[in-house]
């Protein structure tokens, strides 16, 4: 096994991996949260505005997944081809609603008929709603674990497993939490009225959160306890849901104070937070079997070769500044309130 | 039908409908950085209406490529669970690099690309623009070395046996350039070169024929002729280099290509024909002997046919894959004579006088399509039954967790959805086309 800085390939590859959807849950969590409010915003110029605001960014944010799904792809094909052939129902529907919800950021403002742009409306806020539930049905199904057999073979059901009742409040909690990321995003690119709107709906969003996260957190420690062994193990580790609390805390007061870039910022921990939970729970295994322990898919037994973990750490080290500078100049360009001019949607 | 088949169509469908668009992506990419250079180089306003224009178009084909592409990274998990294992150390490295030099530059400063005109100065805007095209193009080589790597493996040791096998990476340089990952990756830039450039010609060619938007018709024309017709002249050594590999690396692809059948004789060369699997004949026009002479510059050599392998380790559609291989060779023809035809009637100042060759160009935009789509077909097929080159078979590489109703539940879905994203496509470029680059009535533009 090879080491660096302490940490073994593996596990390091897992922080990476870690990072990287971290990365994506924060930024195109307010690309789907802002898709989420959608149908909300009333007037069209309104939802004209709240399009614009994501459509220089939205692509940009989506190069999180496709590096994750790669990263993942290359450094556990185990856990990937495991995972994304267990979870085939949710994954292609996820697929299809982010092409749908592509076509319709491109074309909703093509044209002025007013059944065009509905409908545009109807299946670019139904796609964000979707893709948000569907990451967290399937972040809930991960934490319960699936049948994994001999060959690291699934051997669930095929159709409608996936849709069971944990995993369907892990999908709400997501959804809840990008809609919070979402509001905060408008606020922050928005002015007049929609502004006014948007502050009403950030407090109907973030009750959306506290109701789904409590439910959520309360039926995993009656139900399925083991998830937070670890955390009794190993009480340290519960600094990080305090934290996410505190984070999440802080939201509603910077809000309040119009402070929208420390609430975007607090909102994004909060989301970081989680997904740290997530990865302290689960490590080293990266997929549970609920038939036998040592079926579990694991950050060592899934993953490449020490070799290709190096050669890939290598490409992260360099990719990574030459990756960081390209947002920063993205969003720098693109800093302030949305305004429509003729490049725009 | 069995999970396998379901499984390789869905791909197939994907993946075919999804290269539509990157290559177009690239060769209008190429076109935007040459006008929008010219524009910070003259300061002419027809350049900057050409650019902004072609910056409307090259925002549909990105769009609907970037969509249709996330499709595709995740099917290799989805439905081929077991090649993703397999190559996972491998084709993943090359998929994780393509993720973070090539996506997040096109996509990164796409945004600026596409809204930042009236934000960023101008020379930041062509440094985008280039960005972009970069981008675009290096996504284009990492995912050709993945799969030139499943057609010739390189740089690799096979550890475990049965479902447990997998490759792993040796030595990461030979990997990426591998024995045939630069002859098609340089095939297949030019390519997409040409799918952008004949996009370009044909619009222009409509509004030249049209009477609309002559002069900087005119100046767009010639940029796009200049590129397509250096590019499908240099095509031609880039193909034939390119099946001089195949002819070493990969026999039984060769041979299904030519439809040549004996063990060890001279091999011809069709023109067209067609392959009778049962009686192992060709009937079509042919030069005797000349694939021979073009693999080893004699036309009594031997070439190795189809029979010297086991029947398992046999392409199966020898027929279609001489069909997909020869109509790509014939529109490759197609293109240079068109091209240089008219590259000739430039230098004779009666290209634009010349309404049927205008004609022409306008619906030419179909063939460098047909012809990526038909090789990358004769390519994948001549692969079979392989899905890993002598070492993984197709047969063994799919997912067996996933049923044939899920499939088809997907099909049907994708079916449905990329029906409508054709349709959506064809009418958006065809409003944007017949709008125009600006409107003549609202702001008459002069050129003077």
């Amino acid at each position: 096994m090879q080491y660096f800085l302490g940490i073994d390939y593996p596990t390091l590859w897992y922080l990476v991996i870690g990072l990287l959807f971290s990365g994506y849950a924060i930024l195109e969590g307010f690309d789907f949260g802002a898709g989420a409010w959608h149908l909300f915003l009333r007037k069209d110029l309104s939802r004209r505005v709240a399009i614009n605001a994501i459509a220089p960014v939205w692509d940009a944010n989506q190069v999180w997944l496709v590096i994750g799904g790669g990263a993942l792809f290359a450094g556990f094909p185990v856990m990937y081809a495991t995972m994304l052939s267990a979870m085939y129902v949710p994954f292609m529907l996820f697929l299809m609603f982010n092409v749908l919800r592509a076509a319709a950021i491109k074309f909703r403002s093509a044209e002025e008929m007013l059944w065009w742009r509905k409908s545009w409306d109807y299946a670019y806020s139904i796609s964000s709603i979707m893709i948000a539930f569907l990451l967290g049905v399937v972040l809930g199904n991960i934490l319960q674990g699936f049948p994994i057999g001999e060959n690291y073979r699934y051997s669930g059901g095929v159709f409608f497993s996936f849709l069971n009742p944990y995993a369907i409040m892990v999908g709400f909690t997501t959804l809840a939490l990008f809609m919070t990321q979402g509001a905060i995003y408008l606020l922050l690119k928005t002015e007049g009225r929609l502004h006014t709107r948007l502050t009403f709906l950030l407090k109907k969003g973030m009750l959306f959160f506290i109701i789904a996260f409590a439910m959520t957190s309360m039926y995993t420690l009656i139900f399925i306890p083991e998830v937070t062994q670890t955390f009794r193990d190993n009480k340290i580790f519960f600094i990080a849901p305090v934290l996410s609390f505190l984070a999440v805390a802080n939201v509603p007061r910077l809000a309040s104070k119009r402070r929208y870039k420390l609430a975007l910022l607090f909102s994004s921990l909060t989301m970081a937070l989680l997904l740290a939970l997530v990865a302290i729970q689960l490590y080293p295994t990266l997929l549970i079997s609920t038939i036998d322990p040592k079926y579990n898919v694991t950050i060592y037994n899934a993953a490449s070769s020490q070799k290709s973990l190096g050669i890939m750490l290598t490409i992260v080290l360099i990719g990574t500044p030459l990756l960081a500078g390209y947002f920063y100049f993205l969003y720098k360009t693109f800093n302030g309130k949305v305004v429509l001019d003729d490049t725009s949607y | 039908m069995n999970v396998e088949i379901l499984a390789r169509i869905q791909f197939a469908f994907t993946i075919a409908f999804h290269y539509i668009y990157p290559p177009l992506s690239i060769g209008i990419g190429l076109i935007m950085v040459i006008m929008e250079s010219l524009y910070l180089k003259t300061k002419k306003k027809e350049y900057e209406i050409l650019t902004r224009f072609w910056i409307k178009i090259f925002a549909i084909t990105f769009g609907i490529g970037v969509a249709t592409g996330i499709i595709m990274e995740f099917e290799f998990g989805t439905n081929w669970a077991v090649y993703s294992r397999y190559v996972g150390d491998i084709f993943g490295s090359a998929l994780a690099a393509e993720g973070l030099f090539a996506f997040g530059l096109e996509s990164a400063f796409l945004g600026v690309l596409l809204f930042g005109w009236h934000r960023v100065k101008p020379w930041v805007h062509l440094v985008s623009t280039i960005g972009v095209f970069f981008g675009s193009m290096f996504s284009a080589v990492w995912i050709v070395v993945a799969n030139s790597w499943q057609q010739t493996p390189a740089g690799y040791h096979i550890v475990g046996q049965g479902l447990q096998a997998r490759a792993e990476v040796t030595d990461f340089w030979a990997m990426v350039f591998n024995p045939s990952s630069m002859d098609r990756l340089v095939h297949t830039w030019q390519g997409a070169i040409l799918a952008g450039a004949f996009l370009v010609l044909s619009v222009h060619a409509y509004y030249l024929r049209k009477g609309r938007y002559v002069e900087i018709s005119k100046k767009a024309f010639k940029i796009a002729l200049t590129v397509a017709t250096i590019v499908s002249l240099t095509q031609l050594l880039s193909g034939h280099s390119s099946a001089d590999g195949v002819a070493v690396n990969q026999p039984a692809k060769l041979a299904a290509m030519e439809g040549h059948f004996e063990k060890s004789a001279p091999a011809d060369l069709y023109l067209f024909g067609t392959v009778d699997k049962e009686s192992q004949k060709v009937t079509g026009l042919g030069i005797p002997g000349g694939l021979s002479f073009l693999v080893h510059q004699d036309f009594n050599a031997p070439i190795r046919g189809l029979n010297s392998f086991p029947e398992k380790d046999r392409p199966g559609q020898i027929n279609a894959i001489f069909q997909f291989y020869h109509i790509m060779i014939a529109i490759g023809m197609g293109l240079i004579f068109l091209t240089l035809f008219a590259s000739y009637m430039w230098w004779k100042k009666k290209l634009f006088e010349t309404k049927w060759l205008l004609w022409v160009f306008s619906y030419a935009v179909i063939l460098p399509q047909i012809a990526n789509q038909v090789g990358w077909f004769a390519a994948e097929m001549g692969r079979q039954p392989w899905v890993v080159y002598g070492h993984l078979r197709t047969s063994d590489a799919f997912s067996q967790e996933v049923s044939a109703n899920q499939i088809v539940f997907s099909l049907v879905m994708f079916t449905i959805v990329y029906a409508l994203l054709l349709v959506l496509f064809l009418y958006m470029m065809n409003k944007k086309i017949k709008h125009g680059p600006y409107d003549e009535q609202l702001e008459p533009v002069s050129f003077q």
